[in-house]
Formats: structure tokens, C-alpha cells, sequence
């Protein structure tokens, strides 16, 4: 038993579906990554995991720790220990990050959000006053979207599309990052159609339109994600003699 | 009956203004109550003269030509009975090349039924910089009317900064209206923040002319509004000379059964003059609350922190 499982997950919206009797396990304490092609429902599953509004409507059974989460609104499931980091973290007017950590933060102490600040690079001095606005980099925001999470410690972290809109450097600290999770204990879900995000992860599975078409190492995943999906038109419909 | 200088402190503890600020030889304050001088202390360059009247005050307020004031200038009108009117009638003179800051602290910490009249004629000279930032604390009651008026006039090179918050108590009614002509590159900004909740009324009424070649003017508002409040902002930028350029931001996040209205005008009457407006009006924004709220803050806390933000 993972700690998070999904279990015939079906969700349609506007009349396509998107999620299609997708079953999945989750180990503790590992790497995940899903990958597939775009419109794959990758982002979507994340969503429905998180439980966001819009992604409430599903049949199916989502389990944390073996116990249905379904009922339970985005904060509850946070406080059970998912969290989620969008592919375009959200803007903040006004809010400091020094504020932004401290909300998610178990230990709200200066310290632990200046530590948290380090661990993604950024300077505390530099940046503890500065709002989560406009003024910010992706990298930046997507570094301090990661701090939020390393402060809040969740059991499960959903990272979408990490190294979307973010140059080499920042991809490179991004990388630390997750591994720092990972070390905190946190099970960290990958959303990807990167390879090398997907290079992070242990173990991996690959999606197409909704449903799991493969999973297993990442070198098999990679080679078949590369060789069979890239140039694929067909749906759900795999090749699994060759994995090479 | 209490003697000036404990109505003084009794003012500062509401403010919660340090002693030192106040004890600084190098500060200037000057503290009103109702229509009383109950503190004051000037420093060179700086000139007040204060005209008690029946309900408030005439100040005369005038910094000399040159004089750069380094720390801000602390102005004080409150009023610490539950009842009553107070006028301020202001004329300020930021001569040319000085330089001020002024903190205006309105205090009406027991306010039941009170009316805080402003009305201001501000000249910013040629190459000044006057920043006026107002603080408001109210009570809980929100038995309390807002009216500040200013004109102001910003001459060549001049600068001006306004900025309005409440920072704790009831709204009650504040009906703000500034109207401000900026001449030649001068540059104007002017902000407020208020969070409206009960049935508080925000009126908002911000007005911009730029008149002088290369003048700059930004007009800010952000505003909430909940249970039963509402909100009403104007916002008005018009450009006439080359090189003007304007901007106007107007945000207001509506939960509850408040209401918020917005009306941005601008108007450019030259062809080398440029003016942009941006408005947004609504529920706090999806992802910012959900964000949030997946790293565990329900959605009351969250919707707090995003206004918190908003309004800081």
C-alpha cells in the first residue's frame, strides 16, 4: 500500500474525459514522476489529488495513508499533509515573502524562514521584505513556491511542470530542492513532459489521455517516453513489448 | 479637568507613537484636539501657524525655500470625546527647492458620532518634494465621517506623495477627494488603502491634470469591502501636455455582501501624452486563495492574508 493511492479515478469535464479509471500508488519517502505528452491529464490528476475547485466532480477513490480523502476541502487536505506547486505559482500584491512563508511554515521562527530562503538560493537579507509580486523571476517565484513547501514539510508534494519558464541555473537549484524534500521525508510527485525532471525522480509512470499506459524505472520510462510517445498519435494504445 | 499635555499623551498612547519620535529635538509635531494646540514643537525651516476656530483649526504650514527636513514631520489631529466636529482647514506651502515628509496621524479612537473635516490648499514649488502620508485610527463603532479635501498644485519639477490607510478601527464613512495639477515634470502619486467592513462606506474621489510637458501622475486605490460595506472609486487622469504620462490602478476585492464600484476616466488631449488604466474588481483571485490554502490556512485565514497584503 502507497501513501497516496488513487483507485478508478474518473473525471469529465466539459463533456471530454480527462481522467480516465486511473489507478495509482505512491510510495513514502520516494521520487515520483508522471510524464506524458501535453493534454495527457497530468496537471488534471494533480488537481484532483489537491482537490481544487473545478476538480471536485470525479468518481473514483483518492486515498491518503488508506484512508479516503474525497470530502475533505483544499486546507484539510493540506493539513493531512498534501500540498501542491503550480506550474505558474500565484502572485501576491503587497504580501511579503517573509508573510508567505511564515503562513505555511511549522516553525514560524525568523530562522526557520531565513534557512528555508537559503536552502533555494536566495539570499534572506535580499529578499525576506520583498513581496511575492511582479517584481519576482519565474525562478525566483518557482524557488520560493519550494521554500513554502520545505517550511510547511508535507507528506506529499505535487510539483507541476517544475521546470516550466525557468533558465538552467534556477532548473539546477530547483533539482536541490526537490532532493531536499525528499531527505525531509516528503513523498514528491513530478508532473512532467522534461526529461530531465523526469531524471529526477525513482521510479515513474507514464500517462495517456487519463489513464497509466506504463510505470517502472526511469530509464525504461525515459526510453519509451522518448522513443514511442514523442511521434505517437494513437491513444492509449501501447507498444509495451519494447521499452528500450 | 485634563491639562493639554495629558490629552497629548493620552493622543500618542492611541497613536502608539514612541517617545522618542516625540522627544527628538531634530522632529517636528504639532498635536490638535478638536480645535486645541496641545503639543508642538517646530524646527528651523519649518513655519506653522495654527488659528483656533469654534469646531477645528486653520494651520498655516509652510517649509521655507531650501530647507531639506530630514525626519518626518509628525502632525496630529484627533479627537478624543465620543461626539462632536472637527474642522481642519490647512494651507500648505512647500517652498521652492525644500524638501518634507509629513505623518498625519488622525486619531478618533472613541468616535460614536464625530465628523473630521479636512480642507486642504496645498503649492508644492518648483523643485519641492512634500510627502503626506495619512494614518487613520478609528473606533469600533465606525461612527465616525472621513472628509478630506485637498487641492494641490505641483510647480515645475515638483514632487508630491500622498498615501491614506486606516490602520485599525472602523471605516465608518470616508469621502476622500484630491484633485491635484501637475505642471512641468513634476510628478505626482497618489494612493489609498482602506478595508471596509459593517456597513462603512468608502468614497473615493482622485483627481489628476497633467498640464506641464513630461509630467507624471499614478493614481493607486485598493480597497476591500465585506459584510454590508461599500465602495465607490473615481478616478479621473487627464493629460494635455507632451510627455505626460498616467496611470491608473484601481483594485477592489469584494467578499460578503459588499459592493464595489469603479470608474476610471482617463483622457489625453495631446498626441505625444499617454495615460494607461487598469481595474480589477471581484473575489479574491482562485489561485492565490487555493495556493494558500494548500499549504493548510482555511479560506477566512487566507482571504486575510491576501487582503492583509493588498493593503499594506
Amino acid at each position: 500500500m502507497g501513501i497516496l493511492e488513487t483507485r478508478n479515478l474518473n473525471l469529465t469535464m466539459g463533456g471530454k474525459q480527462i481522467l480516465d479509471n486511473l489507478t495509482i500508488d505512491f510510495w513514502e519517502g520516494h521520487v515520483h514522476a508522471i510524464v506524458g505528452p501535453n493534454g495527457a491529464g497530468k496537471s488534471t490528476l494533480a488537481f484532483t489529488i489537491m482537490g481544487l475547485s473545478g476538480y471536485r466532480d470525479f468518481e473514483g477513490d483518492i486515498l491518503l495513508n488508506g484512508r479516503s480523502i474525497n470530502s475533505l476541502n483544499v486546507d484539510e487536505r493540506a493539513r493531512q499533509g498534501i500540498s501542491l506547486a503550480w506550474q505558474e505559482p500565484a502572485r501576491f500584491e503587497g504580501l511579503s515573502i517573509r508573510n508567505f512563508l511564515r503562513a505555511s511554515a511549522r516553525d514560524k521562527s525568523e530562522e526557520s524562514i531565513a534557512e528555508a530562503l537559503e536552502k533555494v538560493a536566495l539570499e534572506p537579507a535580499e529578499y525576506l521584505s520583498r513581496a511575492v509580486d511582479k517584481t519576482l523571476s519565474g525562478g525566483e517565484r518557482k524557488r520560493i513556491e519550494l521554500a513554502s513547501l520545505l517550511v510547511m514539510q508535507p507528506s506529499v508534494v505535487l510539483l507541476d511542470e517544475p521546470d516550466s519558464g525557468i533558465d538552467v541555473e534556477a532548473l539546477n537549484r530547483i533539482f536541490e530542492a526537490i532532493q531536499l524534500l525528499k531527505n525531509s521525508g516528503s513523498t514528491v510527485i513530478l508532473i512532467t513532459h522534461s526529461l530531465p525532471v523526469l531524471q529526477q525522480a525513482e521510479h515513474a509512470f507514464l500517462m495517456c489521455h487519463g489513464s497509466i499506459l506504463n510505470k517502472g524505472t526511469v530509464d525504461q520510462i525515459c526510453g519509451y517516453f522518448e522513443n514511442k510517445c514523442m511521434s505517437c498519435d494513437h491513444k492509449n494504445m501501447p507498444d509495451v513489448g519494447d521499452q528500450s | 479637568m485634563k491639562l493639554n499635555n495629558e490629552i497629548a499623551q493620552e493622543l500618542y498612547r492611541t497613536l502608539q507613537l514612541t517617545d522618542s519620535a516625540l522627544q527628538d529635538e531634530e522632529t517636528a509635531h504639532l498635536v490638535i484636539n478638536h480645535n486645541m494646540v496641545v503639543g508642538e514643537h517646530l524646527i528651523p525651516g519649518l513655519e506653522v501657524d495654527v488659528k483656533e476656530l469654534k469646531q477645528g483649526v486653520q494651520v498655516q504650514f509652510r517649509v521655507l525655500r531650501d530647507t531639506i527636513i530630514a525626519k518626518p514631520v509628525h502632525l496630529c489631529f484627533g479627537m478624543l470625546p465620543e461626539t462632536g466636529l472637527q474642522e481642519i482647514h490647512m494651507e500648505v506651502a512647500i517652498e521652492e527647492n525644500a524638501q518634507v515628509s509629513v505623518l498625519a496621524h488622525c486619531t478618533f479612537p472613541n468616535a460614536v458620532d464625530i465628523v473630521h473635516q479636512m480642507d486642504a490648499n496645498i503649492t508644492v514649488g518648483a523643485g519641492a518634494a512634500y510627502t503626506y502620508l495619512e494614518r487613520h485610527i478609528h473606533g469600533e463603532t465606525g461612527g465616525i465621517k472621513v472628509i478630506p479635501n485637498a487641492q494641490v498644485i505641483l510647480e515645475k519639477n515638483a514632487r508630491f506623495k500622498t498615501d491614506f490607510e486606516l490602520l485599525r478601527g472602523r471605516v465608518g464613512i470616508i469621502d476622500i477627494n484630491y484633485e491635484t495639477t501637475c505642471y512641468d515634470q513634476s510628478v505626482m502619486e497618489m494612493n489609498a488603502k482602506v478595508n471596509g467592513r459593517g456597513d462603512d462606506l468608502i468614497k473615493i474621489r482622485e483627481i489628476g491634470h497633467l498640464v506641464g510637458e513630461g509630467c507624471r501622475g499614478v493614481l493607486t486605490s485598493r480597497i476591500a469591502v465585506r459584510n454590508n460595506s461599500r465602495a465607490e472609486v473615481y478616478n479621473m487622469l487627464t493629460a494635455t501636455a507632451p510627455y505626460a504620462r498616467g496611470h491608473v490602478d484601481c483594485k477592489e476585492i469584494v467578499q460578503d455582501n459588499g459592493i464595489a464600484t469603479a470608474t476610471p476616466i482617463v483622457e489625453v488631449r495631446h498626441p505625444r501624452a499617454h495615460i494607461t488604466h487598469e481595474a480589477a474588481i471581484g473575489s479574491v483571485d482562485d489561485k492565490q486563495l487555493e495556493t494558500l490554502m494548500s499549504r493548510g490556512l482555511s479560506e477566512d485565514d487566507a482571504v486575510d492574508l491576501i487582503i492583509q497584503g493588498l493593503l499594506s
